[in-house]
């Protein structure tokens, strides 16, 4: 295996994580340098930063030639895949500053800022990582950093009763992301340890898949580590059975946090899932030349399809109880980490196998824009009417139509209705499960999109149909606002339309997935 | 010399241990505290495993650092967490942090 020593082309490689570590730094002698009176300033600065940043890393070279790929010694691939979920993930990230000061308990906090541009580091190496040590120090950064988000809003010193209610909602969750989070990421540990000693001493994922198959090991320690390892990324992306830190996470994070935490951390954990699995327990057609001996990609294959189906129905069926609109949205986004999971089964199976990682990047693209939407609309009613149950939000039409069309907009795209962009990425998701003969898998999906409609319908029944006392009173867009819910919305249904924009991406970047050294 | 089968005996116990003490403890510095020991369980294996296979090379030992300063970032977040849940309630007993629940 040959890595990249262009010392330059190295440097392009992570440019973008050194320009977010550097306007980290600039966010926080910001806010030691400026008035109180211009700390508005800060939010600006590490959004637009990040926005521009974003757009730097789309125009970053990928080299064509796999051992180009390679670079730091092996502990990045810079790759479309990677391309992709960073580009997504960065302007995810600058996005959530926008969306952070429209929240009181967040808008002057530089800390706040600094600490997500440092999960977005984190969670821009995680798409990237391809060496074990690496994608645990990224997913730990973003991680840690997110436990700290999350538990984020402090109890004032004379506080409201409202304000002791959030404080408290925002402590226990960050305790319990915490707590789950730091337990299974000792699972995912465990499993890398072992893989690192199975491999016979290897930590690079390309090293570590042909050193699993060439060793003379029994299989079942293999599958242990394998479970373990899934154990630690089912969390991260939230699949059922290691999904009940979900909704209470959602529920008592600011709500710009949970918009980070459902979609960034999420997307970046399927980058890592996808490249991890194939490289390191790859299907039969893609073992070296020579090496005789059995493919683990079936287990993986038939746990994670197992894992689809339960996290699907099982995130439909609760999320059709709830009313609570944060508790809703969490409940749904298990679901979607299940249709997900199709495309990352699709992978192994089949053929054209570059197909289901295309749909998985396709997907967790749209559905970053979707879920900010979303949450974007969430925060401005929120700071209106201090409620985020669903029933709350009738008449939301008539108080301001513009809200209500955005918040339709995303969650017609969550359900998969043609005009807006979710449609397109369940195709794409469940042609990859049929082209892969795993049509049944393709079945359950397209079943629970079916009830999963349901409870998105409702809520946009309420919001259009339902009358309310306070029909008259108008709810504001404040400024930094218009711009986040215009572009994703704008983002949503252009991908809808045209798909093509972000489809050939994902392509190549699922045919990039395929080359092993 | 200890033959590496023992080194890994020596791991899993610990991450057994931790892994139960994280299912039974109620208290939650108990709990992360026990999350240390399913760490450094790891890191016995990581190192374990460098000198047994692949001695040259030390990516293992690295490995082992790097887990060492997350295990120290985490310890030194959740610590924190827990502060400031003391402070809304007075308690550090997971059972009574219950308001978020379906």
């Amino acid at each position: 295996m040959d890595i990249n020593t262009n010392l330059v082309e190295n440097f392009i490689a992570i440019m973008p994580e050194v320009l977010m570590a550097v306007l980290a730094l600039a966010v926080v002698y910001l806010d030691l340098y400026l008035p109180p009176t211009q700390r508005r300033t800060i939010g600006y600065v590490a959004g637009i930063g990040m926005l521009a940043i974003a757009a730097l890393a789309l125009f970053i070279p990928t080299p064509s030639d796999f051992n180009e790929q390679l670079m730091w010694g092996g502990t990045i691939r810079n790759d479309d895949l990677a391309k992709i979920f960073r580009v997504t993930v960065i302007l995810i990230g600058g996005l959530t500053c926008f969306m952070g000061m429209g929240d009181n308990r967040l808008r002057y906090k530089s800390e706040f800022y600094t600490i997500l541009i440092i999960a977005t580091i984190g969670a821009s190496l995680l798409s990237a990582a391809s060496d074990i040590i690496m994608l645990f120090v990224a997913l730990e950064t973003m991680s840690i950093s997110l436990y700290i988000l999350s538990g984020f809003v402090r109890l004032p010193q004379f506080p409201t009763p409202e304000e002791k209610r959030f404080a408290n909602l925002s402590a226990e969750s960050g305790v319990k992301y915490f707590l789950f989070g730091s337990f299974t990421s000792a699972f995912l540990l465990y499993g890398l340890s072992l893989l690192y000693g199975f491999s016979g001493g290897y930590t690079n994922l390309y090293e570590i898949g042909p050193g699993l198959v060439g060793g003379e090991h029994p299989t079942a320690p293999i599958i242990v580590a394998l479970g373990l390892v899934a154990v630690g990324f089912g969390f991260k992306v939230s699949a059922v059975p290691f999904h009940f830190w979900t909704p209470d996470v959602y529920e008592g994070s600011p709500t710009p946090v949970t918009s980070f935490i459902s979609v960034a951390s999420k997307a970046a954990s399927f980058a890592v899932l996808t490249r991890f699995m194939l490289a390191v327990f790859p299907p039969e057609q893609l073992l070296p030349e020579g090496i005789q001996s059995i493919s683990y990609s079936e287990w993986w294959v038939q746990l994670f399809a197992i894992a689809a189906v339960l996290t699907m129905t099982i995130g439909n069926l609760l999320a059709l109880v709830q009313t609570n609109f944060k508790r809703l949205i969490a409940y749904s986004s298990i679901a979607q980490a299940g249709y997900t999971l199709i495309g990352l089964v699709a992978i192994a199976t089949g053929n054209n196998a570059g197909d289901g990682a295309a749909a998985v990047a396709f997907y967790m693209v749209i559905y970053a824009f979707t879920n900010t939407l979303l949450f974007g609309c969430l925060i401005l009613f929120t700071n209106q009417t201090g409620s985020e149950m669903i029933a709350d939000m009738a008449g939301l039409s008539r108080r301001n139509p513009w809200l209500a069309l955005g918040l339709t907009v995303a969650l017609l795209s969550l359900a998969g209705i043609p005009p807006a962009a979710g449609f397109f990425g369940k195709f794409l998701l469940f042609r990859a499960a049929v082209d892969a003969n795993l049509t049944w898998l393709a079945v359950v999906g397209v079943l629970n999109s079916i009830v999963a409609l349901y409870y998105y319908l409702v809520v946009i029944k309420v919001m259009y149909v339902d009358r309310s006392a306070e029909d008259n009173l108008p709810i504001p867009i404040a400024v930094p606002y218009n711009f986040v819910l215009a572009a994703t919305a704008v983002f949503v249904i252009l991908l809808g339309v045209l798909p093509a924009l972000v489809v050939n991406l994902a392509t190549e970047a699922g045919a990039d997935l395929f080359f092993l050294p | 010399m200890v033959p590496l089968w023992m080194y890994l005996v020596v791991s899993a116990a610990l991450f057994c241990i931790g892994a139960f003490g994280v299912l039974a403890r109620r208290n939650a510095i108990a709990i992360l505290l026990s999350i240390e020991l399913m760490l450094n369980a790891a890191n016995i294996n990581l190192v374990a495993f460098w000198r047994y296979m692949n001695p040259t090379v030390i990516n293992g030992q690295v490995f082992a650092a790097f887990v060492f300063a997350v295990a120290a970032a985490e310890a030194a977040v959740g610590v924190a967490l827990i502060l400031s849940i003391y402070r809304n309630r007075q308690t550090v007993m997971v059972e009574d942090v219950n308001i978020l629940k379906w």
